[in-house]
């Protein structure tokens, strides 16, 4: 079984395998784990979407499933996975992280406190929030 | 930490929220200590610090009550008082305690400023001044957050060393994060990586700082 991590998520794939560096997935487990969808554009999440090239198509789907490497390189996302290729980190990139930041609105973000339950800073909206971090080390 | 500023301005409209770089077991025991009634969020990740590109604790931004950022992510009060103190008995000189003190001070009457006098504060900054003063992450910094989930995904499943290959491959893209630097190394019996590697790193840092010194009267590098 893969197990694919992405932001804050963690999807066990039902359709998906490694071979080598590359990360072929199934259509469904792809948007399951990311948000992004094969459609006639292309890739998509929301209003962007990532062609795929006519040429090297087949580098990105073969046989309905999709070459998530090939696509998180193409986004310049970074991707790396454990040595038995079961657990895989399709991340974000620097240039979309940068971009949030950039736009000031302060990214939003879903973290248990110690009783379990799910906080996000989204639900302070409204007032003045001092988002500090710490740690026991 | 944030107690006593929380409960002085809640009744302002604020809250503090924080998010601890932490296994839950290790961060457990310190809060249950301060018993803060403000949110206190576990992050295993790091993906607050991966978020808003933080490199060390405390760090803080200040957000508005439309959830925008008005001051970058940022040292939260702490100096570099500590790297001077007498390692042999741990002990900080009264001068020392005395600048620790007066940064922490001068941070916190900075919020207390901004919460009262919200945009008219000197200390909350026009949009143009934050994008000029935020921090951005490269591509070395995105892949050491890649790695880092990577190893911190590895090691809930009991693959020590692969995940400290990991560890180790998302500090060497990142030498900038002790968070992610902390998080891994060997821990002391009261749960602090503080020990001579820790040390030999501070020191390596020579003239550049541990806590970057907050952009703040009073704080900046070369204030007195």
């Amino acid at each position: 079984m893969i197990t694919v991590l992405h932001e804050q998520s963690e999807i066990v794939c039902a359709n998906a395998r490694a071979d080598g560096d590359e990360l072929w997935m199934g259509a469904q487990d792809l948007e399951a784990a990311t948000g992004w969808s094969i459609k006639p554009e292309g890739l998509c999440r929301g209003d962007a979407c990532l062609p795929v090239p006519r040429d090297r198509a087949e580098d990105y789907i073969k046989a309905d499933m999709l070459n998530a490497t090939a696509f998180w390189r193409r986004m310049q996302h970074p991707i790396t996975h454990d040595a038995a290729g079961e657990l895989w980190v399709l991340g974000t990139s620097a240039t979309d992280r940068s971009s949030a930041l950039k736009a000031l609105e302060a990214p939003d973000f879903a973290l248990p406190d110690l009783a379990g339950a799910t906080r996000t800073l989204s639900e302070q909206r409204g007032r003045k929030v001092l988002l500090a971090t710490w740690a026991s080390w | 930490m944030w107690q006593s500023l929380h409960a002085s301005l809640q009744e302002r409209n604020f809250t503090v929220v924080t998010v601890a770089m932490d296994e839950p077991e290790a961060a457990r025991p310190w809060i249950e200590l301060a018993k803060p009634t403000y949110p206190c969020l576990i992050d295993r990740n790091h993906h607050v610090a991966e978020l808003y590109n933080m490199v060390n604790v405390p760090q803080a931004t200040w957000i508005d009550e439309h959830g925008r950022i008005v001051r970058p992510p940022e040292n939260a009060g702490s100096s570099d008082a500590f790297r001077r103190m007498d390692r042999t008995s741990m002990q900080m000189s009264p001068e020392q305690i005395a600048e620790r003190n007066r940064t922490k001070r001068t941070y916190v009457a900075a919020i207390h400023d901004w919460v009262l006098k919200g945009p008219g504060s000197e200390f909350a900054y026009d949009a143009a001044t934050i994008r000029a003063r935020l921090r951005l992450p490269d591509d070395a910094v995105a892949r050491a957050h890649a790695h880092f989930r990577l190893a911190q995904s590895l090691l809930k499943r009991g693959k020590r060393e692969e995940a400290a290959i990991n560890f180790s491959a998302a500090s060497r893209l990142h030498p900038d994060s002790w968070t992610i630097w902390r998080q891994a190394a060997e821990k002391d019996a009261t749960g602090l990586a503080a020990g001579p590697e820790f040390w030999a790193r501070v020191d390596s840092l020579g003239d550049r700082p541990y806590h970057r010194p907050i952009d703040m009267k009073g704080l900046r590098q070369g204030d007195a």
